[in-house]
């Protein structure tokens, strides 16, 4: 579904090029649930925005669905769905109802279809109570529960979702979690996300990956990303310590105030 | 273009829900719009002619440019909004949408407020057609005016838009030229210096918004010389503009940066 081929993305800032993204590589296939983990700038959303034809890379090639999002972006829009959880894709002075009506002028989305597909969204979501209030108006669990709405619409086989859990409160989560897992595992749609939220990890990825430096620091399942530290380590610790360690060295160098982790048995 | 037609739509009915703000915006409008004719006046009152021209001719010249403009300022005039969406991040939300980006900035929150000013253009273009009896074999040249000139008005948003790209905070610089344009061809180019004339003819081809293919409708000899053909020419030099401006849009968007996170 998603193929990167050794992609990277480059900035000058102030005459000077920074990397934000380098040489990274992966496949998500059809139907895989991926979760994507880094510390702050790390390059989650520059990879995103690579994937979603917002930015093209400056080296390397990325197909979705077989399309270059660079080259046909377009095409791209139309097989999938994209969540910003920072900020909305929605119209900020239209009531929800009315910016659903200009997402599907937007995607051409038949009527007849459209009706469906909103009224499953409604009852799934419980959007009913706020579908007339403008978007400025909503809680940020509205929010987000709307721009989910917006994102799928148009039936898109892979759904794209930058930090959606981020703010949310446990119940908002709970629900929006509830919505993926359903998504993914009754419709099929590879769904991709980006989070700080290891519980998004644990609850709902199948597998991760770990991007830092704007490199592939990790790709397997959460038992593996797990097994990666010796111990008993919860998957907080494990993931801070993957944060910590400088992208240099290859071997982990043991943490402040702490002897090297010991293999257990 | 069908997209475009349903997406102002949407905004208008949307905008219609404030009927108050949307009657004072129409309203103010076509005060400013009438006090431009007023200058037009109060100019004649004191002289008989305006760089060789009389005032049915010039409020031709004023009409066609008036007209074309302000319909390419209501229908795409919002592009120069482009700096505001790089800025506030909207655009992202712009490419994820499988429409081209140009139209989408363009109906963003569309308002038919404009209106006013194509109405009052097209009011001052009636009354001087009526007053100066232009025969078939040279009227037919003014739709084809018109049509050229929403071209290269679009055109020039457009190219303005583009520029945002590189220079985020500067949508005046755009300005100039996009209102700037229209201000410079409400008036017979002939009051203007020679190289500016010059400049508008063979640079930005603002000169065949009217004044080229208007010389053409009033008969009239070019004051400055300029060859005869160029009067024909507002299609092919519309076409030429829209093609620079489509180019110039396309890489302003491979240029984009994104903003954090």
């Amino acid at each position: 579904m998603i193929d990167a081929d050794r992609i990277g993305r480059s900035f000058r800032v102030r005459g000077r090029a920074v990397h934000a993204v380098r040489d990274l590589s992966f496949h998500v296939g059809a139907g895989e649930f991926v979760g994507c983990l880094g510390p702050n700038g790390a390059g989650k959303s520059t990879t995103i925005k690579m994937l979603t034809g917002i930015l093209a890379p400056t080296s390397g090639r990325v197909t979705v669905a077989g399309l270059d999002p660079s080259r046909r972006r377009t095409a791209v829009a139309r097989e999938i769905g994209v969540v910003f959880g920072q900020r909305t894709t929605l119209w900020w002075d239209l009531p929800l109802r009315d910016s659903f009506q200009l997402v599907r002028l937007l995607y051409k989305v038949d009527r007849v279809r459209f009706r469906e597909r909103l009224d499953e969204m409604t009852d799934r979501l419980g959007l009913g109570d706020f579908l007339g209030t403008p978007v400025r108006q909503l809680s940020l669990g509205q929010r987000m529960r709307g721009d989910i709405t917006a994102a799928l619409l148009h039936d898109p086989s892979v759904l794209v979702l930058d930090e959606p859990t981020i703010g949310l409160d446990i119940v908002s989560k709970s629900e929006v979690r509830a919505f993926l897992r359903e998504l993914n595992t009754e419709r099929g749609t590879t769904v991709l996300l980006t989070t700080h939220d290891l519980g998004d990890i644990e609850r709902l990825c199948r597998r991760v990956m770990l991007i830092d430096h704007g490199r592939l620091a990790f790709d397997g399942t959460v038992e593996e990303l797990r097994a990666t530290v010796p111990g008993e380590a919860s998957i907080e610790d494990v993931v801070a310590h993957l944060y910590l360690r400088s992208p240099a060295p290859r071997t982990p160098p043991p943490r402040p105030g702490e002897d090297p982790p010991i293999a257990t048995a | 273009m069908r997209v475009y037609l349903l997406l102002i739509w949407t905004w208008t009915r949307a905008a219609a829900r404030y009927p108050a703000s949307f009657t004072l915006m129409t309203i103010g409008g076509c005060v400013a719009a009438g006090l431009d004719v007023a200058v037009i006046w109060i100019i004649f009152h004191n002289t008989t002619t305006l760089g060789g021209f009389d005032l049915p001719e010039v409020m031709f010249l004023y009409g066609s440019a008036g007209l074309s403009f302000s319909v390419a300022d209501l229908l795409f005039g919002n592009a120069d909004r482009i700096s505001q969406h790089i800025k506030a991040g909207t655009f992202d939300g712009m490419l994820i949408r499988p429409v081209g980006t140009f139209v989408q900035v363009a109906a963003d929150r569309f308002t038919p407020h404009r209106a006013g000013r194509a109405l009052q253009a097209a009011v001052v273009l009636a009354v001087a057609l009526a007053r100066l009896d232009v025969p078939a074999t040279r009227a037919w040249m003014i739709p084809v005016m018109v049509v050229s000139g929403i071209v290269i008005s679009t055109s020039i948003w457009a190219l303005g838009g583009a520029a945002q790209f590189l220079l985020t905070d500067a949508p005046e610089v755009a300005n100039a030229f996009t209102y700037g344009g229209a201000t410079l061809t409400q008036y017979p180019l002939s009051v203007y210096g020679a190289d500016l004339v010059r400049g508008v003819t063979y640079v930005l081809p603002l000169a065949f918004v009217n004044w080229q293919p208007g010389l053409f409708v009033l008969d009239r000899d070019d004051p400055l010389g300029l060859p005869y053909w160029l009067r024909f020419l507002s299609p092919a030099a519309a076409a030429a503009l829209a093609l620079v401006a489509v180019y110039a849009w396309r890489s302003g968007v491979r240029r984009y940066r994104s903003t954090g996170s």
